[in-house]
């Protein structure tokens, strides 16, 4: 609960600054969007939060925008702190943005984006998710979530080749190579909590023949200032990473199996970034989208001995799926890779969000009851599905799908799709050690 | 009473088109001139086809994911709609009127289908103010004016319906009926009921914004 986060400070609000930020975000959009919204409630039974919670009225998307973005500007700035701290739970607690609403609202009212400037609000006096903190004041001075120092990470990178050296000849990871086809940029808690990421990333990049580097720095494409609200350091992340890209005349930016890296590099970040056009300035491709790639294209073989028998279903990562437009990709690959697959309901952009998303699973064990009370829905999907193995790209999903498998007793195996790959891959001859 | 009547389809009525019809082009302006500095994002991703099929879908009867959710009101919302175009503008008694005043004169509709559209008019009119106090996501984000202006819009209705059937005192009813409407037609623009026009903006943009984009289709 919010009142216990001791890093919520007491000071007075500072209106000027709310009315600035309110100010510079009151565009057509906005000012449309607060207007017309017909109360109608259509958008309610798109939440996932409001149907976890039982069909609670003060969690449908319309009641969390009104009472948030559309009080504080009802009220021109002028809030006080236990308003702020108010929306603080309905902010944070009670959307992930993933956007689901937006499709069902007959105005397409964006209200993850309202959201988001209601979050940069009460960042703006302080009022954010204390494991968000942490994590901007790491981005601010390593340039990643985690604090990774660039010695630790370039160590495990060449820890992770020689770790599988004796499973693929010649395997490397290099490092700052300029004028590589990919850049690969990873979550942080690959280097740190899954090192193996890295080596079974090395392993398919290797066997496909892939031209490829690691940036030395610039390698975290996750990007949770855009979560806390912090415009300002969420554009320096991504302008970080495109940086780097443009300076190792690296061809396109790749995205690890991690969802929100893959809105804020290629959807959002431009913007932060202060991108007039909205674009990248380099192209930004996804790991579904390569992986599926080299399996069609024949650069990665799976042995057909060792597909999956049991049944297996996909968890669309939202910022993969409907925020990505990358749903198919991950359907096609895991034709090669199981017998038996079962599609959620609903699925693919309609899919509801997993539960951990929006910055849930970083924000720590304070919003972790509320995740699993979120996640209910999530769990009842992959119930319904009776499989045995869920398959996801993203690293906020596999988080919270772990943990919703303990909670409900779901009796299932989460998995990233490079795992499963690296599994049944065939090395080709001239890459076994001898 | 004659005075009335006189000044509410004399100048009234002029007042009334000239404040509905600027009243929306000057939101639409003002508008626009705001989204050229603060809504890039609008013109950065522009999609003929994923800006129109995302107002398309939502103009037939059920023809979005969400409206085959609740698929009654979907089509309780979509004949309010229809009614609520095609009545005041193809009526026979409105047409004359409007050689009167304006000069100008559609084709007008037998007075049977207006009299039967009207009373189905006013049963969706019922239902959705139901439907608004039944459902609590509904009934929690209703404010006095969404219950004022559906109303509002259920008024010149009732009263055109009283005065053709010359039911209650007609001169009355007559002058009621004109006065709700010219008050509809003001408030409009200045309105949640703005939407008559803003609807295929902000429709047009989370169709570039999901599909232009994304390829997800929102609807
Ligand atoms: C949005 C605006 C309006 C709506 C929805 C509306 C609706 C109606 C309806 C439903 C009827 C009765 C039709 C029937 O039951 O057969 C009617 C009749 C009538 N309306 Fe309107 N009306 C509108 C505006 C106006 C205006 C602005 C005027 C005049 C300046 C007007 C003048 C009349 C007249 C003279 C009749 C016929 C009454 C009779 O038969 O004695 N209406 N209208
Ligand atoms: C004379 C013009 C119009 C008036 C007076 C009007 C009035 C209304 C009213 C009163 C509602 C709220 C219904 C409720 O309380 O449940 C509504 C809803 C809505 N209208 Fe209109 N409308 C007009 C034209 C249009 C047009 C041209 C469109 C789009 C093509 C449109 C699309 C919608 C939509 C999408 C909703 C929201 C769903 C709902 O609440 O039922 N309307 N309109
Ligand atoms: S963005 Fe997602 S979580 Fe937030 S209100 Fe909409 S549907 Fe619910
Ligand atoms: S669906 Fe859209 S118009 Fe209806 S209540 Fe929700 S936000 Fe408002």
């Amino acid at each position: 609960m919010p009142e216990n986060s001791n890093h919520i400070s007491e000071q007075p609000v500072n209106v000027e600054k709310i009315k600035q930020i309110l100010d510079v975000n009151n565009g057509a959009r906005v000012r449309t969007w607060l207007n017309i919204c017909a109360s109608c409630g259509l958008c309610a039974e798109s939440c996932f939060f409001y149907l976890a919670k039982d069909k609670d009225p003060k969690v449908s998307p319309a009641y969390k925008f009104k009472t948030t973005l559309g009080e504080m500007y009802k009220k021109k700035g002028n809030v006080d702190r236990e308003f702020l701290k108010k929306c603080y739970d309905i902010l944070w607690g009670e959307c992930t943005t993933c956007k689901r609403c937006s499709m069902y609202c007959p105005f397409g009212i964006d209200i993850a984006t309202m959201i988001s400037t209601a979050r940069t609000v009460c960042w703006s006096q302080g009022v954010f998710p204390e494991g968000l903190a942490r994590t901007l004041t790491n981005y601010r001075e390593t340039g990643n979530q985690m604090g990774t120092s660039k010695e630790d990470f370039i160590e495990t990178c060449e820890w992770m080749a020689e770790e599988f050296e004796d499973e693929i000849k010649g395997i490397t990871i290099p490092i700052d190579r300029p004028g590589a086809k990919y850049m690969y940029t990873v979550n942080p808690r690959e280097p740190v909590y899954y090192p193996q990421d890295l080596g079974m990333a090395a392993q398919i990049f290797t066997v496909a023949g892939e031209d490829w580097t690691m940036p030395s720095s610039g390698w975290d494409c996750t990007n949770l200032p855009m979560f806390a609200g912090d415009r300002a350091l969420a554009g320096e992340v991504v302008r970080r990473m495109y940086d780097k890209a443009l300076e190792l005349g690296a061809e396109k930016i790749l995205i690890t199996e991690c969802g929100h890296a893959y809105r804020s590099a290629a959807f959002e970040g431009p913007y932060l970034a202060g991108y007039p056009d909205g674009k990248p300035p380099i192209e930004i491709v996804h790991s579904v989208q390569l992986l599926y790639q080299y399996l069609r294209d024949g650069r990665i073989s799976i042995d057909p001995d060792k597909r999956i028998e049991e049944p297996v279903t996909y968890q669309d990562p939202c910022n993969v799926s409907r925020n990505g437009g990358l749903w198919e990709e991950g359907r096609k690959i895991i034709e090669y890779l199981a017998k038996d697959f079962r599609d959620m309901s609903p699925n693919r952009e309609h899919n509801h969000c997993c539960g951990g998303g929006g910055g849930f699973i970083p924000m720590g064990s304070e919003f972790k009851s509320r995740r699993m009370v979120s996640g209910k829905i999530k769990a009842e999907q992959i119930k319904a599905t009776g499989a045995k193995i869920v398959i996801t790209p993203c690293h906020n999903c596999f988080d919270q799908i772990t943990d919703l498998n303990e909670e409900y007793d779901l009796g299932v195996k989460v998995s990233s799709l490079k795992e499963i790959i690296c599994e049944q891959m065939i090395i080709p001859d001239h890459l076994k050690p001898e | 009473m004659y005075k009335f009547y006189e000044i509410l389809t004399g100048p009234g009525l002029w007042i009334a088109f000239i404040v509905f019809i600027g009243g929306l082009i000057l939101r639409l302006t003002y508008l626009f001139a705001l989204s050229r500095e603060k809504d890039k994002v609008f013109y950065n991703h522009m999609s003929l086809s994923w800006g129109l099929r995302s107002i398309g879908h939502w103009l037939i009867p059920l023809g979005s994911a969400s409206m085959r959710n609740q698929p009654v009101f979907g089509l309780v919302f979509y004949v309010f709609h229809i009614c609520l175009l095609g009545v005041p503008i193809f009526l026979c008694a409105h047409n004359v009127l409007w050689d009167e005043a304006f000069g100008i004169s559609l084709w007008s509709m037998p007075d049977k289908w207006a009299d039967v559209l009207t009373v189905v008019f006013m049963g969706t009119v019922v239902f959705l103010f139901i439907r608004r106090l039944a459902r609590p996501e509904v009934r929690i984000l209703t404010s006095f004016w969404d219950y004022f202006l559906l109303v509002l819009t259920l008024l010149p209705f009732l009263t055109g319906f009283l005065a053709y059937h010359q039911w209650g005192p007609y001169e009355i009813v007559l002058i009621l009926h004109i006065f709700s409407a010219e008050i509809l037609l003001i408030v409009i623009p200045f309105s949640k009921l703005g939407h008559v026009i803003l609807f295929f903006f902000t429709r047009a943009f989370i169709g570039f914004e999901m599909g232009g984009r994304r390829k997800a289709r929102a609807w």
